[in-house]
């Protein structure tokens, strides 16, 4: 271990002389031994990001190196958990140090008292590669927690291997050149996890949404980035992707945003049900909470925790999905550091680094095949809080460059309370073909059809409601009329759907089906009642619609949407 | 305790001082000058070489002979009790002439962040009397929830009105009000003085007074002085604390001028690119903690520049606190107080904050069926303006006439009145019988069965007349 001394502090940044690092390693600072990261060399001098609040610190106390660069602990005892941005557990901060998180406290990120039954999957005389799982631990009813031989081991013969029950610290393996397996490894979390090879996102990730699935879809291992002017939903909707979404674990990224926001998720996810398993949400998610008013380095630092712990999973062969909210708060956190390095900013005083550090992370996601031969995905959805909602800035440039599925929010649809305000006619996701298949052999044949249709309908409203703005409604001929009126039952009855309703929170993509396919025989029945010399608002007011619209918020949808169907056919005589 | 005239620079209201012992980062330092002034400040970088001091009070008269001093401690607030009915200045010195505040402890001003995992999600629906809020953005205990507000327009009033009504039903204790005021005028601070005083609110508020014509640097550090003792009286006394901050705009100038004086690179519109970062550490000194029974709520004002809200001030204050109450001059134009616009505000917490045993159980739908009548009612105004009303279809006219009705008979109540949360949402009712009711499509049956006027025996006022009557 190197020891240097203080030679300046300006907050989150401290100066150290004398000591001799490699950039990332990381360090303690001071007395109180505050976590902190190499993050510059300048001449004799070190620059360093301290994760913790700096009051108090003088110049010439000590600074330590530990040699190590940031890592995280990988292993049983994940799931469930809440994490600060550098893998501290907040319930084990709150036991030692209150309701406050105080300075320069440590704690584990695994617990190690805790024991854990290991079930061996390879016998003694075995060979096993870097990457393999050599066992499992059953973390919880709905992760069964694979045990890797960490990628940055050789590998070799296994010499010794043991059934029981461990800690995450005691031996459960013995390797021919001597290297101890145990439960856990770290990994540099800056660091991306080594996997076999890259494979095409065919898979659609789904949300139970019916703006994402049907219209924006995006695949397991594919990215996505959400951004919106504050009110518009963010948070909302990455709470709805972490609660449905089919994916086997997930990784929340509370980045620099509100602590209340973090308390909903621990409040309500033990409580609430996969609807695939029936079991409570929190058995397969990993929270890490780095709130606005915690320390900004370790901000910056939350998002290659979340990262790293989710690629874990994915080397077991699982389907990760991460929601990282907001990239934007993770880029400010990177303008501030590099403000105070007095780097040379490049657009609106972000680092010029802005770019790349963004497009390294969200390459990251990804379906692959695992060092283990299992296929394996990551997928990222970021939230982006563009100042004034003004789409054009920086961190939302740089990001729908990377990103292949954009969902845009917007303030004018969440004003009128449209939830989710993700307005369909700036969106897109580039995942739509590849996902297509997947759809047709797995829901309907129709199903490409169907979203067709429903998207040409909604841009044709976009184009007559100009003409409308100008001339009012009347003016155009009853058959455009009925459109418009097509287009609003396509946003109330399919668009419109309610977060915090019990049934309509959750869509599947079989009601979704059913839904677009009740809307189309809608529509036939419609325009033949037209052509019968029915007037539109004879149409519109047909007895029976109310129904059809809220027919969604049942149960069994299907047959109140059958009923009222039939009811609107007999009444409109067609 | 070493002293130093070792002052090299004065910028702005920097003060750099060369070749010290060892001072932390932090560190409350004491300037007197030549004359026997002291001014006090606080270290904003330090290095074994320089040390650079932000002068809470302005660096008039400083000079080079002027003595630096470095107390060893950081800034803190003397905590007591007996803060409850007293008046501070920025500093958190007494200026009510009464004696100084015998501290039961000296807390530092910079707060500690609150554990995530040791909140608790705020749910108690606080009664605020004002249909715009209760009904439409309900305000919750231990929210943050900010008025966005324009130069002229009354946010004063309405921020006075809901220090005096603010109650949560079914409990008696009332809310103890921490006022923080920010380069106000005197006349404005006069007003809210007047009239704590008036209601007899004094004994249980503490004030803290940061004048226009005080120093401007002092801003920087008067909300944490109001936030400090909220948290002191709340989690030690176990009171509930209603945080009014006023006017975060000159908090935000205040950081600007720091920043500049610093040559930092600038943010937005000249904004520190840290703005959102100290922003956060205040508002988010709001909240409630498990197994604590005190809680702090916070309502800070800011006046829009320009009335634009995409502004940094208000655009980043968005993106941190649990929603905004927005006011209108359009709406204030037309002589509507409180002049709320609903549309552009936003409760983040009200979907917890109410419904059966809260409020009411319609009211969620209830909220949503008004926001989008009046939504669609607005967006014909524009096509109005354009075609007139005459090219409308019956439907339309009715929105029309629901907006209208909505503005004028929902939003717009008196200064005084204080409407109780089943008034206002009878009211909401009523109005919403002007359309027909096949468009109410977000209410459930049973609930228009229950509560839309057409199946009540009675009008909500002879309602409420009978209520009075009965008492």
């Amino acid at each position: 271990m190197e020891v240097g001394e203080i030679y300046r502090i300006s907050g989150p940044l401290v100066v150290a002389e004398g000591l001799k690092a490699r950039m990332y390693d990381l360090v303690k600072v001071g007395e109180e031994g505050l976590m902190g990261e190499v993050v510059g060399l300048a001449g004799e001098r070190v620059l360093i990001q301290v994760y913790e609040d700096t009051s108090g610190i003088k110049p010439g106390e000590k600074v330590v190196n530990t040699g190590m660069p940031l890592s995280v602990e990988l292993g049983p005892g994940l799931i469930g958990n809440i994490y600060d941005g550098v893998q501290r557990p907040l319930p084990v901060l709150k036991e030692k140090a209150g309701d406050f998180i105080t300075r320069g406290l440590e704690a584990f990120a695994l617990d190690r008292k805790k024991k854990w039954e290991f079930k061996p999957t390879v016998k003694k005389g075995e060979k096993v590669k870097p990457g393999e799982i050599i066992g499992k631990v059953q973390e919880s009813p709905m992760v069964e927690h694979r045990i890797l031989v960490p990628p940055n081991v050789k590998g070799g013969e296994i010499r010794e291997i043991y059934e029981g029950s461990f800690t995450v610290e005691e031996t459960i393996a013995v390797l021919a050149d001597e290297t101890e397996l145990k439960l856990y490894h770290k990994w540099p979390v800056r660091i991306p996890r080594p996997y076999l090879e890259k494979l095409p996102p065919v898979v659609p990730l789904i949300t139970g949404q019916r703006i994402f699935d049907t219209f924006f879809p995006i695949a397991k291992g594919g990215t996505a980035a959400i951004p919106g002017p504050f009110g518009s939903g963010k948070t909302v909707m990455q709470h709805q992707l972490a609660k449905w979404s089919d994916a086997n674990v997930i990784v929340y990224i509370g980045c620099g945003e509100r602590g209340n926001e973090m308390t909903e998720v621990l409040e309500e996810f033990p409580e609430l049900e996969d609807p695939r398993t029936g079991r409570p949400l929190m058995e397969r998610t990993v929270l890490v909470a780095n709130t606005s008013n915690m320390p900004v380095a370790a901000r910056e630092a939350s998002v290659y925790t979340g990262i790293t712990m989710a690629e874990y999973f994915r080397d077991m062969g699982y389907d990760v999905a991460i929601q990282a909210d907001s990239t934007s708060r993770w880029a400010e956190a990177m303008r501030e550091i590099s403000g105070r390095l007095e780097e040379m900013p490049g657009e609106e005083g972000y680092p010029a680094y802005l770019a790349s550090r963004l497009a390294e992370f969200y390459e990251r996601a990804g379906r692959v095949k695992t060092l283990s031969g299992l296929i394996g995905s990551v997928s990222v959805v970021g939230a982006v809080s563009p100042p004034g909602g003004d789409f054009s800035e920086p961190v939302t440039q740089n990001t729908l460059r990377i990103v292949k599925a954009f969902w845009g929010l917007d303030a004018k649809l969440a004003g009128r309370r449209h939830f989710p305000a993700i307005n369909w006619l700036i969106s897109y996701s580039l995942y739509i073909d590849t996902l297509n298949d997947w759809f047709k052999n797995n829901v309907s044949e129709e199903w490409p059809e169907l979203r067709r249709w429903m998207m040409e309908v909604l841009q044709e409203e976009a184009n007559l409601q100009e003409i409308v703005q100008l001339v009012g409604s009347d003016a155009l001929p009853e058959s455009q009329r009925l459109l418009l009126e097509v287009a609003r039952i396509i946003k109330d009855f399919y668009l419109i759907q309610y977060a915090y309703h019990e049934v309509d929170s959750y869509c599947s993509p079989q009601k979704q089906y059913d839904m677009m396919k009740a809307i189309k025989r809608l529509n036939e029945m419609f325009y033949k009642a037209l052509e019968s010399g029915k007037s539109v608002e004879e149409i519109i007011n047909v007895d029976g619609i109310v129904e059809f619209l809220k027919s969604k918020y049942e149960k069994d949808y299907k047959s109140v949407l059958e009923a009222s169907l039939e009811k609107i056919k007999k009444n409109l005589g067609v | 305790m070493k002293e130093y005239r070792t002052i090299t620079q004065v910028a702005g209201p920097l003060v750099f001082v060369e070749k010290t012992e060892p001072v932390a980062y932090g560190e409350l330092v004491t300037i007197t000058l030549p004359d026997g002034s002291t001014r006090k400040g606080q270290v904003l970088d330090t290095s074994r070489d320089i040390v650079v001091v932000q002068v809470f009070e302005g660096t008039r008269g400083i000079d080079k002979a002027s003595t630096v001093r470095f107390t060893g401690d950081i800034v803190r607030l003397s905590c007591s009790k007996d803060m409850l009915g007293r008046i501070f200045n920025g500093r958190g010195e007494p200026i009510d002439g009464g004696p100084p505040v015998v501290p039961e402890e000296k807390r530092p001003i910079v707060g500690t962040a609150i554990n995530p995992y040791a909140r608790k999600y705020p749910r108690e629906f606080i009664q605020t009397g004002i249909s715009a809020i209760d009904g439409m953005n309900t305000l919750v205990r231990g929210q943050k929830l900010p008025i966005f507000s324009g130069s002229g327009l009354p946010h004063n009033d309405i921020a006075l009105q809901i220090a005096r009504q603010a109650k949560v039903r079914g409990q008696e204790e009332e809310f103890a009000v921490i006022f923080a005021a920010m380069g106000i005028t005197y006349e404005e601070a006069y007003k809210f003085m007047n009239e704590f005083e008036k209601t007899g609110a004094l004994e249980r508020a503490v004030v803290f007074l940061n004048l226009a014509n005080d120093p401007a640097i002092e801003r920087l550090i008067t909300p944490r002085m109001a936030l400090t003792a909220a948290e002191f009286l709340a989690y030690e006394y176990d009171l509930h604390i209603l945080v009014i901050l006023t006017d975060m705009t000159n908090y935000c100038e205040a950081l600007r001028e720091i920043s500049a004086a610093r040559e930092e690179v600038p943010g937005r519109r000249g904004y520190p690119g840290y703005m959102y970062t100290d922003l956060a550490t205040n508002y988010e000194r709001a909240g409630r903690i498990r197994g604590r029974k005190g809680t702090i709520t916070q309502m800070p004002i800011l006046t829009m520049p320009g009335d634009d809200i995409t502004h940094p001030i208000p655009d980043l204050t968005g993106y941190i606190t649990e929603g905004q109450i927005v006011l209108s001059r359009v709406l204030h134009a037309k002589g509507i107080y409180p002049p709320i616009d609903v549309l552009p505000s936003l409760s983040r917490l009200q979907k917890e904050g109410i419904g059966p045993g809260l409020t009411r159980e319609d009211h969620k739908q209830w909220n949503d069926q008004m926001y989008a009548a009046y939504a669609e009612g607005v967006d014909l105004r524009g096509l109005v303006a354009i075609v007139g009303e005459e090219a409308l279809s019956e439907r339309d006219r009715l929105f029309l006439k629901f907006a209208d009705e909505f503005e004028r008979r929902f939003v717009n109540q008196g200064k005084y009145e204080d409407r109780d949360i089943e008034y206002t949402l009878d009211l909401g009712w009523e109005l919403l019988s002007m359309l027909p009711e096949r468009e109410l499509t977000k209410v459930e049956k049973k609930w228009i069965e229950k509560y839309h006027p057409k199946y009540r025996k009675k009008p909500p006022e002879v309602v409420a007349a009978e209520k009075i009557a009965a008492s």
